[in-house]
């Protein structure tokens, strides 16, 4: 909400303060100030001019040469606007004058006559085109007659006014008002404002033998109230009025409708106006609409509505969405002579949806949204008719046709003084409070420190203890409240085993060369159903998708994390990026239900993707690619860290090369996989070989133990043995070893391949696997023959298990 | 035999100066102090002696074998640093060649900011709790005195996936949940880091997904000046002993009274500047005392108790200490983005 200080300082005496310091003050006790806007750049030397003669210019078709008298002397100025004429009080920039951005008038020729100044439009004096009145866009802006000459335009024009703008929270709908901002501020500085009563002078003849006004359903409408004004001349508004408008960002049309957004904007009350003539009857009757009604609104549109849509009808037409736009219909036009006037209350709810679902989201609706005050419609009305008297010339009928089902009762909230300190931390004195309240204009009892208060009806946001609590503290002043700490119960802090372990996860992962990334949840249909790591069972049911995305890429819920951290990949790649190597703790999301209708199972995983050179000395000619034993020691190391053995199977996973993906196995069960990314996938995605791992976190928390014990270390040597075993290509490393490590138990400690080798000397289909194995026993040193035992039970395990031959 | 011993001594040191190698050297000392040695020799002679004689020839020998010993060592030392000194220069390097670079990873400036902020909390004694992403309409927003239909639903615009299905707007439910598993009867003293999301159009300022911290503590007798005491506690350590912080009123619906909290400006220290619009003051995070509908809603007696809330945006909080000008970076995982915040 714009306030003009202006306008502010006729209700409240802000004297003594800069608009920067009110501000301030307003943002510090209730509403926070979103904007300061002093007159900058202001227009100099522009005074009011009256156009004694306009003549054609003598060789230009479009340009009027025009005498015009600024008071102290008469001036020959061109000017081009279409709408000048003989007879107008306009704004005059005189020489010397500065316009806004710096723009110099000076004596000069146009077209062969000489021009001493400028006839100004009133964007060319700063104002924004969009509240300029439609009659003056096209030209220059036309001040009263009465205006004088000579006078300072930019004074007549409030432009040197001040501008607070307002961000005002839905909780204080009451300050969408000028008057709950003058009450704000009187609160605020201590000083004192009431609304003033309107007065005009009644007709003798009644409204109610008029219209009449008939509710249908008294929740959605508990209030509606009909003026009736006769004889209105509809023409321009006064020039306060406009300026006021101009300067709260309302463009002035005619005084009809600037006398109800006037009011609007003072009382925060919004009233309608219909063209009693064009009204079609005497009747007002307000009902839900009939489904698939149609009525053609302000805007020229016609629109379809529905039966929770409620409208204002004549007894049968609808002439109005109620509080949110009226007909087209009974519009008032230049013509209009008879209105009738609505001051209602329509239910926030009913306006919210019927504004929501016709797109027309306007000042008015807002309001209605937010809830008015009770004591305030009918009051707003009146305040209308008493403008519609002065400035339209207009006959008010007697009284309101209504039919009221308001409460009006002003809420009690009981308070102690105690109480208020106990919460707040503070010291105040129950004469304090009282101070507080006096200045909030809250009535109250009070008996032994027990506040009653009667809580006015403009502050509907105020119900229960709390909402008084705030308005005391914060009148109190929040810095004024002390800084303590709690001296609650005292709890240790700490992570959790989970939260720590992920912690070291995160550095472990860090350690061995990988950047944290963190990517979106939300991603496209086909990346959020691909690359699902086995154990998670989600292809079944689909990733899940969004009811109303933003848009197609970000639709679905991820149920893997791996293409979104590609497309980091892909997005670096793009940007001469050469070497990758990133991973992300997050969570993917399972739905268990096919109709997705449950809360799904969210699961947090670690997942790495790697490309490029792992390692790359230049000078030293050292370079080694990422490939999937790189990735592979990083999991393996990810495992150790976790003291967890894993095991991995050959298998295949959507997305991924199908001869390089294991699947990773622990304790028995699928923890994730790992392996490279599928070529066809990398050459869609233009990705280098890229290779990548997806464990699942949550699982890997579970079976995670904290080993307590120690080991001892052992006092007695072990015994290394050699062996090259030559089997069918095929035959895994990881078979064999298992194999091994079961033969070679108890005494075998630890098996290491440390050679591969296929080719020359070798038969075809063949290949050679060379194992380091350790013996050790941690009691006593081993005897030679224990070793050769062991050694032989395993040589013969590998032959009858893999047909392995030692290598000659 | 005195002469004998004095032309071996004479001979041996002229060897010992001629060796010009450690080889050298140990052929002299075999030679001269071996047990086959020409001093040896002189000493099995020494019977021949009277006995006046012996214990003089006796002590010259030694002086002698001494001698000798001493040159030869005096001399090794001597070739050993020489050798030293050629190997030295030979195995010199140039140190400024570039090392082989060890490849380390770091973590995203937003866990950094988290991390932070968690152990700042857990100093105070707060726990950590987590909680879905996808939430029920219920724990979004009923359970936090959003009732359906409550126009303040609109300043967060949502992403239904069905009518009682969402993706959370804030961290908030994992308050009303935590909340609720106490039988309103234990206090809570939590911070709950976590994603976010809301129906926007990514650009500079805006994001569809991001990360908050709430805090809350629900106790009896909590005052509203704790919760200025640790949001004043909080600033400092995170944003420097000299923070001032300033509370001023707002609205959430979870709060009453609701404030928002404002840090001295860093950058001019208070007196105004582009970064804090020229007020001297930068918006940092919401807060509150917890409404009693919420507390009621989890099962507390909120006339007995009484409790805290404050959110924070770890985005907003980057940007500031950093001056990222684009909350997309976040999410963009450019690699000269992401290594800039690597510093421990």
């Amino acid at each position: 909400m714009l306030i003009s200080l202006n306008w502010l300082k006729e209700l409240v005496d802000i004297s003594g303060l800069t608009t920067n310091e009110l501000a301030e003050i307003i943002t510090k006790t209730g509403i926070e100030v979103d904007g300061v806007y002093e007159p900058e750049d202001l227009p100099k030397d522009v005074v009011v001019g009256n156009v004694l003669s306009c003549e054609q210019h003598p060789n230009a078709d479009k340009l009027s040469l025009c005498q015009v008298d600024v008071g102290e002397e008469t001036l020959q100025i061109v000017c081009g606007a279409p709408n000048i004429r003989a007879g107008q009080k306009v704004a005059v920039a005189v020489p010397g004058a500065v316009l806004p951005g710096g723009f110099n008038i000076k004596k000069t020729k146009l077209r062969g006559e000489e021009s001493s100044g400028m006839i100004c439009s009133l964007q060319e004096l700063g104002v924004k085109e969009e509240d300029v009145p439609e009659a003056f866009v096209d030209g220059i802006f036309v001040f009263p007659e009465e205006t004088e000459v000579g006078a300072d335009a930019v004074q007549l024009l409030n432009l040197d006014d001040s501008i607070i703008e307002l961000d005002v929270t839905p909780n204080r709908a009451d300050a969408l008002s000028m008057a709950g901002v003058a009450y704000e501020t009187a609160a605020a500085l201590d000083r004192s404002y009431e609304l003033d009563t309107p007065s005009y002078e009644e007709a003798k003849e009644k409204a109610v033998d008029h219209v009449s006004v008939e509710i249908d359903d008294k929740e959605a409408n508990p209030y509606y109230g009909a003026f009736v004004i006769k004889d209105v001349t509809v023409k321009e508004s006064p020039l306060w009025l406009k300026n006021r408008l101009m300067a709260a960002g309302t463009r002035p049309i005619n005084n009809v409708v600037d006398i109800t957004n006037y009011v609007l904007l003072e009382y925060g009350q919004p009233l309608h106006a219909f063209d009693l003539d064009r009204f079609g009857s005497a009747e007002i009757v307000t009902r839900f609409a009939e489904e698939g009604e149609e009525i053609r609104t302000l805007d020229d549109k016609v629109r379809t509505l529905r039966s929770d849509h409620l409208v204002v009808t004549n007894g049968e037409k609808a002439h109005a969405i109620a509080g949110v736009m009226g007909g087209a219909e009974s519009e008032v036009q230049e013509d209009t002579t008879t209105i009738l006037l609505e001051a209602a209350y329509f239910s926030p709810r009913i306006v919210r949806e019927g504004a929501k679902d016709h797109e027309l989201r306007s000042e008015a609706s807002v309001r209605f949204e937010k809830g008015l005050d009770v004591n305030r419609v009918a009051q707003a009305g009146e305040r209308a008719c008493e403008l519609f008297e002065k400035y339209a010339g207009a006959t008010i009928l007697k009284g309101v046709a209504e039919e009221d089902h308001l409460d009006r009762e002003e809420k009690e909230v009981r308070m102690e003084t105690e109480q208020l300190n106990n919460r707040l931390g503070t010291d105040m004195s129950t004469d304090e409070v009282k101070d507080i309240l006096r200045r909030l204009q809250f009535g109250y009892e009070e008996k032994k420190d027990v506040f009653n208060v009667q809580v006015p009806t403009r502050r509907f946001d105020i119900t229960i203890f709390e909402d008084m609590l705030e308005e005391v503290a914060r009148i109190y002043g929040y810095d004024r409240l002390p800084y303590t700490l709690p001296n609650s119960s005292q709890q240790a802090g700490g992570l959790t085993e989970a939260q720590h372990l992920k912690r070291e996860v995160k550095t472990y992962l860090e350690g061995a060369g990988l950047s944290e990334t963190i990517t979106y949840s939300l991603t496209d249909k086909t990346a959020a159903e691909q690359m699902i790591s086995p154990e998670l069972k989600g292809e079944a049911n689909g990733a899940i998708r969004l009811a109303m995305p933003m848009s197609e890429d970000h639709s679905h819920l991820r149920l893997s994390m791996l293409p979104e951290l590609l497309r980091t990949h892909r997005y670096n790649t793009a940007r001469q990026q050469q070497n990758l190597a990133y991973y992300e703790l997050g969570k993917v999301f399972i739905s268990e239900d096919e109709s997705h209708q449950e809360q799904p199972k969210e699961v947090v995983r670690a997942a790495g993707a790697v490309s490029g050179n792992w390692v790359s000395h230049s000078w030293q000619q050292e370079k080694k690619e990422v490939d999937f034993y790189v990735v592979k020691g990083i999991v393996e190391g990810l495992a150790e860290r976790m003291g967890l053995t894993f095991t991995y199977v050959k298998g295949e996973v959507n997305g991924m090369h199908p001869g390089r993906t294991a699947i990773v196995h622990c304790q028995g069960e699928t923890v994730g996989f790992m392996g490279q990314v599928h070529p066809r996938y990398q050459k869609d995605w233009d990705l280098k070989e890229t290779y990548v791992f997806d464990l699942n976190m949550d699982r890997l928390l579970e079976l995670y133990e904290k080993e307590e014990t120690f080991a001892k270390i052992p006092k007695y040597p072990s015994v290394s043995r050699d062996i090259a075993l030559v089997v069918e290509e095929e035959v895994s490393a990881g078979d064999i070893e298992a194999t091994i490590r079961e033969a070679g138990a108890p005494l075998i400690k630890q098996v290491k391949v440390f050679d591969v080798y296929q080719g020359e000397h070798m038969d075809t289909g063949k290949k050679s696997l060379a194992f380091n194995l350790l013996y050790l026993d941690p009691e006593r040193t081993l005897k030679d023959e224990e070793v050769e035992e062991a050694h032989n039970a395993i040589l013969q395990a590998v032959a009858s298990g893999h047909g392995a031959t030692l290598r000659e | 035999m005195k002469e004998r011993l004095q032309e071996l001594e004479t001979e041996a040191l002229g060897k010992v100066e001629k060796s010009g190698t450690i080889d050298e050297l140990k052929q002299v000392r075999v030679e001269y102090l071996g047990k086959k040695g020409p001093i040896t020799e002189v000493l099995r002679g020494m019977g021949k002696l009277s006995k006046e004689e012996r214990p003089v020839i006796g002590q010259l020998a030694n002086d002698v074998r001494e001698k000798i010993s001493d040159a030869i060592d005096e001399k090794q030392t001597k070739l050993e640093d020489e050798a030293l000194e050629e190997q030295l220069k030979e195995e010199s390097i140039d140190v400024t060649l570039p090392g082989r670079p060890v490849q380390v990873g770091g973590p995203h400036l937003l866990t950094s900011i988290i991390e932070e902020i968690e152990d700042l909390f857990l100093g105070m004694g707060f726990e950590i709790k987590e909680g879905p992403e996808v939430e029920t309409d219920y724990y979004n927003f009923e359970a936090l005195n959003l009732p359906k239909g409550h126009p303040a639903r609109d300043m967060q615009d949502t992403f239904y996936i069905t009518e009682e299905l969402l993706m959370r707007t804030h961290t908030s439910p994992v308050q009303a949940r935590t909340m609720g598993q106490k039988n309103g009867t234990e206090p809570v003293k939590m911070i709950c880091p976590g994603k976010v999301y809301r129906r926007d159009t990514d650009d500079a300022t805006h994001s569809h997904q991001f990360t908050q911290i709430e805090g809350l503590l629900v106790d009896e007798h909590v005052r509203m000046s704790d919760l200025k005491g640790v949001l004043q506690t909080f600033a400092r350590k995170m944003f420097g002993a000299e923070r001032e912080i300033r509370l001023r009123p707002s609205f959430f619906p979870f709060t009453e009274p609701s404030v928002e909290m404002d840090i001295s400006c860093k950058m001019c220290g208070g007196e105004g500047c582009s970064v804090c619009k020229g007020t001297g003051w930068i918006e940092i995070l919401g807060a509150g005392m917890v409404h009693p509908n919420v507390l009621e809603m989890a099962g507390y007696d909120s006339e007995k108790y009484s409790g805290f809330a404050f959110g924070m945006g770890p985005e907003r909080i980057a940007m500031l200490k950093h001056g990222i000008d684009d909350i997309r970076h976040f999410y963009t995982n450019d690699v000269r983005f992401l290594s800039q915040y690597h510093k421990a």
